[in-house]
């Protein structure tokens, strides 16, 4: 994965660090703390320079990726009136905010953890502004608008002005082409102010690496610039270049999948620490067909043909592993399927798919002998969930590695079908549903 | 450029990845090619000059580089570069590589996850400079029958069960490698094998799309159809099907995109690749499969059924008689069990008809009419070359100018000392060689070396002798026992001669000219001595024979200076333990009142 989302409070942290560097005649009052629950917040408010959160009105809202905070009635900027929160008043909320779960309009479902508490920032509806970036095919794109706020997605095309930025064009021209489209309801007085605001976002957005980059609204009162929502995502692969500039950036996986099971982690644990490849998620923990399979694109279409024949529901988890993994590796991972799949009996069986196309470099038999290890600890169970097992590889050493499991499939009594590379990659998916309706 | 890769394309193999570069070899052997497809290989931390490999059931050399442009400067045709570094350098490399004017044809970026903007940033520099970028994020490319990149294709047996040592009729790209081989293995099940074949590169940002690639194979007279395997994710096959509508395909394409699993998952779950995300409706894999059927594409009902598909259309384009069956050709096999030699020979072979010394069998070069002489020799053997006349003419100049030097120069007395000694030739021979060194004969090798530092930093006189007396050390090839300006070196002076009427510049020796002057001027006696002399008038002839600074340099460092002093003066060496063994004199013992004895008692016994 490249793109990444990080927290609104990580992109301010940026904002706040570069600011000197980029954005030249402006102020950023950065002024912002993230919590993860009210003692907290309590406690921080104890601090040297946290002063502020007793002194100023505040603004409390979840900072974990999930936007149309305010729609879900999730941002606390008054009790009476706009401006009036109080430290108590925003701890009080956050720990009623905790108390049980929640669900999004969107149907995201779960807990609560991560909290942005900041000053109320007074200010009038034309001092607000939209400004974006980010990528469209081949090209940066810039997007501006005179009006902020979240009312700005109805209506784009009126309201937001886009400016293309191919990737070789020079710095002049980026200027000239910021300058020329910056929208005509900006009042001439704050024209030049948002000219030279823009342009430099645009810089920073960028030399940082964003992929996408949101404040809405950018609020410019004088030479204050406050940023009052942001949205960010970064492109991680540019991780090793970006150490010193990022610092230390949590990637947080999005609201309502935080949940990973155990099993997942680890396996995204092994595979952090393996120069091979090693994903797993878990779509359906009691579906009732299971995949084990090499390679990225195999295992799309593997998903693609268990949806299509058996329907998604049987699908019980999506995953792969490539690039070469040991022994010891594949046999973890195998591991960690079988024991997953043998929890849930089904009344049907269950099916196991051992698939993956032909390797190009990883060798078949080697990583076969992981999956038999695996097999000989789990076989008991497999037997008892009633599993059929249909293989078909391909690749370096494919014909020992087919071997091997047939004779394992004899020594341990399951009931394994092997297939090679003159079986089309995913007919054992039809073959294993054909079998079980006879 | 119809065609991706013909069967003389020669690669730039960026990194040492010497699994990679065999299959490549085993590949083109099995194929019947003339020349290898790896030319050199760019390893910027080796201090190899080479790398062994396979060719068939023999070995090769592959040259080996640190840079990029030392690689094509030796290799001017190596058209394609592989560029196999990590993702930390793979954008450096490639950025050098376009660079270099009117060299690479098609760059192969293998890294998986550069940065997305420096990925967009070489991309649109390759465009720019007419270059064609496969990946990054690829297993690479094939032309069956005539080029493979690297690891594409799997082992060698699969290979040829999947019919790609010769070119077949469709032409294919994937976005995946690992479906690469998937594919191919179902067009030689389902029709004749490939004419061409692309795998794009699974990151978001690849330089070569699918519609470039197909639109190359539209002109491809060897490709009579196209089978494109997209997937979820990105717009890049509306830009297929545009060119289908607008007729600028005319071929028939099969297409599938892969992916239909996704519209079960509203996010989170990351199907595929880095470039497999549905941002959009018009992104999903079932939007993509409508539309490339609704313009006239071949779409199967699902990838199970993309077999059935590839057999229909290959069935019918044979039928109407525009594919022809394939006459199966020769291939070559690979021993399977193959043993790495131990030695390597460059110079001489002895295992034909007649020997020969660089090629030339030495009866061209033995007996007087063949005009060759002992120079001519030389420099076969040594430097692998014939050199023009007057280079030869000077290495003999220089072996029989220190032919000896009497019998009281260490040499020479050690090799009388142990003649007396009742050894034979050789024995008395190499005693006599083994003073040869820093110190005896060394001075040509220090004054090629100093001389020419000197020159190459553009010194002055006065600051290479100011540089010199700061590392503490005499000027090599500077200075003669009696021998003065006023009382030349005869032998000198018969080399500067020979050099001003043969050779076509002497630039070191002018300069070496004009620190003479220097340091005559301080003492009488600190010429320029023979043993400079021939130091840095070879430089001066390695120059004229149009080698580079660095392999002089090398040729210096290797000691190939001083072995034209070992083989002139071998001559003079036997001549003298020929001289003791006619005279008889016994066993030499050195007089005990030439030795200053200085042993001090012992303290107690």
């Amino acid at each position: 994965m490249a793109q990444r989302a990080i927290r609104e409070y990580d992109g301010k942290q940026l904002f706040a660090k570069h600011w000197n560097e980029y954005f030249d005649g402006f102020h950023y009052p950065f002024k912002s703390v993230l919590v993860t629950s009210a003692d907290e917040l309590r406690q921080k408010a104890k601090e040297h320079g946290f002063e502020w959160l007793n002194q100023e009105p505040l603004v409390v809202k979840p900072d974990m990726l999930f936007g149309k905070r305010g729609k879900n009635d999730l941002v606390l900027f008054k009790v009476n009136k706009p401006g009036d929160v109080t430290l108590e008043d925003a701890a009080k909320w956050i720990e009623e905010k905790q108390a049980h779960d929640v669900t999004l309009l969107s149907g995201q479902h779960g807990h609560l953890t991560h909290f942005i508490v900041e000053p109320f920032t007074p200010h009038t509806q034309d001092q607000e502004y939209y400004i974006a970036a980010t990528t469209v095919g081949e090209d940066d794109v810039l997007y501006m608008s005179a009006e902020g706020g979240m009312e700005v997605e109805e209506g784009w095309d009126e309201k937001v002005n886009e400016v293309r930025i191919p990737i070789n064009m020079n710095e002049a021209d980026i200027e000239k082409a910021i300058r020329a489209n910056v929208p005509e309801d900006i009042p001439a007085e704050n024209r030049e102010a948002f000219v030279s605001f823009a342009i430099q976002f645009f810089k920073f957005f960028r030399d940082m690496h964003f992929a996408y980059l949101e404040i809405n609204p950018l609020v410019l009162i004088g030479t204050d610039a406050h940023i009052l929502d942001l949205v960010a995502r970064l492109d991680d692969t540019a991780g090793f270049m970006m150490k010193d500039k990022w610092g230390d950036i949590e990637f947080p996986t999005a609201f309502g999948m935080e949940d990973q099971s155990p099993e997942e982690k680890a396996i995204a644990e092994a595979d952090s620490k393996s120069g091979a490849s090693l994903k797993l998620t878990i779509l359906n923990p009691q579906g009732r067909i299971w995949t084990m399979v090499a390679g990225g694109g195999a295992s799309v279409v593997y998903a693609d043909t268990i949806a299509d024949m058996a329907g998604v529901k049987d699908l019980a988890n999506y995953g792969e592993y490539s690039g070469g993994p040991t022994t010891g590796e594949t046999e973890f991972y195998a591991e960690t399927i079988f024991d997953l799949m043998t929890r849930y009996p089904d009344p049907r069986g269950k099916i196991l798919i051992i698939g993956g196309a032909i390797a190009n470099f990883t060798d078949v038999a080697k990583t076969f002998t992981g999956i038999i290890n695996a097999l000989e600890k789990w076989a008991p169970k497999l037997k008892e969930n009633n599993t059929k097992i249909y293989v078909r590889r391909g690749g370096p050493n494919y014909e020992k590695g087919l071997q091997d499991m047939k004779e394992a499939a004899e020594r341990l009594g399951l009931e394994i079908h092997v297939y090679g590379p003159e079986t089309h990659v995913t007919d054992i998916v039809r073959m294993a549903l054909e079998d079980e309706k006879k | 450029m119809s065609r991706l890769f013909t069967r003389d394309t020669q690669a730039i193999f960026w990194n040492n990845n010497k699994s990679a570069i065999q299959r490549m070899l085993d590949y083109d052997y099995v194929i019947n090619r003339e020349t290898p497809s790896v030319a050199a290989i760019v390893a910027p931390t080796s201090s190899a000059k080479f790398e062994k490999f396979f060719w068939g059931p023999d070995e090769i050399m592959i040259d080996v580089f640190r840079s990029t442009k030392e690689a094509v400067e030796a290799h001017p045709n190596a058209d394609v570069l592989l560029n196999f570094a990590s993702f930390r350098t793979a954008y450096d490399v490639t950025m050098e590589a376009i660079a270099i004017p009117n060299q690479f044809r098609v760059i192969m970026v293998t890294a998986e996850g550069i940065p997305e903007r420096l990925a967009r940033t070489m991309n649109q520099a390759a465009r720019d400079a007419g270059v064609t970028v496969i990946g990054p994020a690829t297993v690479g490319a094939i032309a069956p029958g005539a080029f493979k990149i690297a690891n594409i294709g799997g082992t060698i047996e699969n290979i040829i069960k999947s019919k790609l040592h010769r070119a077949g009729s469709a032409g294919l790209v994937t976005r995946s490698g690992g479906l690469f081989n998937e594919l191919c293995n179902i067009i030689a099940l389902n029709a004749d094998g490939i004419a061409e074949g692309v795998a794009i590169g699974g990151d978001r940002f690849v330089g070569s799309v699918f519609i470039d690639n197909m639109l190359r194979m539209e002109s491809n007279p060897d490709v009579k159809y196209m089978i494109l395997l997209g997937e979820v994710g990105g717009t890049e096959e509306y830009k297929v099907i545009e060119a289908v509508k607008s007729g600028k395909i005319t071929k028939p394409v099969i297409a599938w995109c892969i992916g239909t699993i996704a519209k079960h998952f509203s996010s989170g779950v990351q199907f595929g690749h880095a470039g497999a995300s549905a941002n959009a409706d018009r992104e999903t894999a079932e939007a993509k499969n409508r539309a490339m059927a609704e313009a006239g594409i071949h779409v199967p009902e699902s990838f199970n059924d993309l077999p059935r598909v590839i057999n229909e259309v290959y069935t019918k384009l044979y039928n109407e008689g525009v594919i022809l069956e394939i006459e199966e050709p020769e291939i070559r096999t690979i021993p399977k069990v193959r043993r790495p030699k131990n030695f390597i020979c460059t110079i001489s072979d002895d295992r034909g008809e007649e020997a020969t010394y660089a090629g030339y069998p030495i009866s061209s070069v033995a007996t007087p009419d063949t005009g060759k002489t002992i120079g001519d020799v030389v420099s076969l053997l040594w430097f692998k070359k014939v050199y023009p006349r007057w280079a030869v003419d000077f290495i003999e100049t220089v072996i029989k100018t220190v032919a000896d030097h009497g019998p009281a120069v260490s040499g020479a007395h050690n090799a009388k000392v142990t003649a007396r000694a009742g050894k034979s030739v050789v024995e008395s021979l190499v005693t006599g060689l083994l003073t040869i060194g820093p110190r005896f004969g060394g001075a040509i090798d220090g004054a090629a070396k100093y001389f020419k530092y000197a020159h190459d930093n553009d010194m002055t006189p006065a600051e290479f002798l100011a540089y010199m007396k700061k590392e503490g050390i005499p000027i090599p090839g500077i200075g003669h026992r009696i021998k003065s300006l006023r009382n030349p070196d005869l032998r000198v002076e018969g080399l500067k001669k020979f050099a001003a009427e043969h050779f076509p510049e002497t630039p070191l020796l002018d300069y070496a000219l004009t620190v003479e002057q220097l340091t005559t001027s301080k003492k009488d006696n600190l010429i320029l001595n023979v043993d400079g002399t021939i130091g840095i008038l070879m430089v001066d002839m390695w120059r004229s024979l149009g080698y580079h600074e660095e392999e002089i340099d090398e040729f210096i460092e290797s000691g190939t200076l001083n072995a034209f002093f070992i083989l002139g003066r071998t001559i003079g060496f036997i001549g003298h333990v020929l001289d003791e063994k006619r005279l008889a004199m016994p066993m030499y013992r050195h007089p005990w009142d030439d030795i200053l004895y200085d042993v001090h008692k012992a303290e107690e016994l």
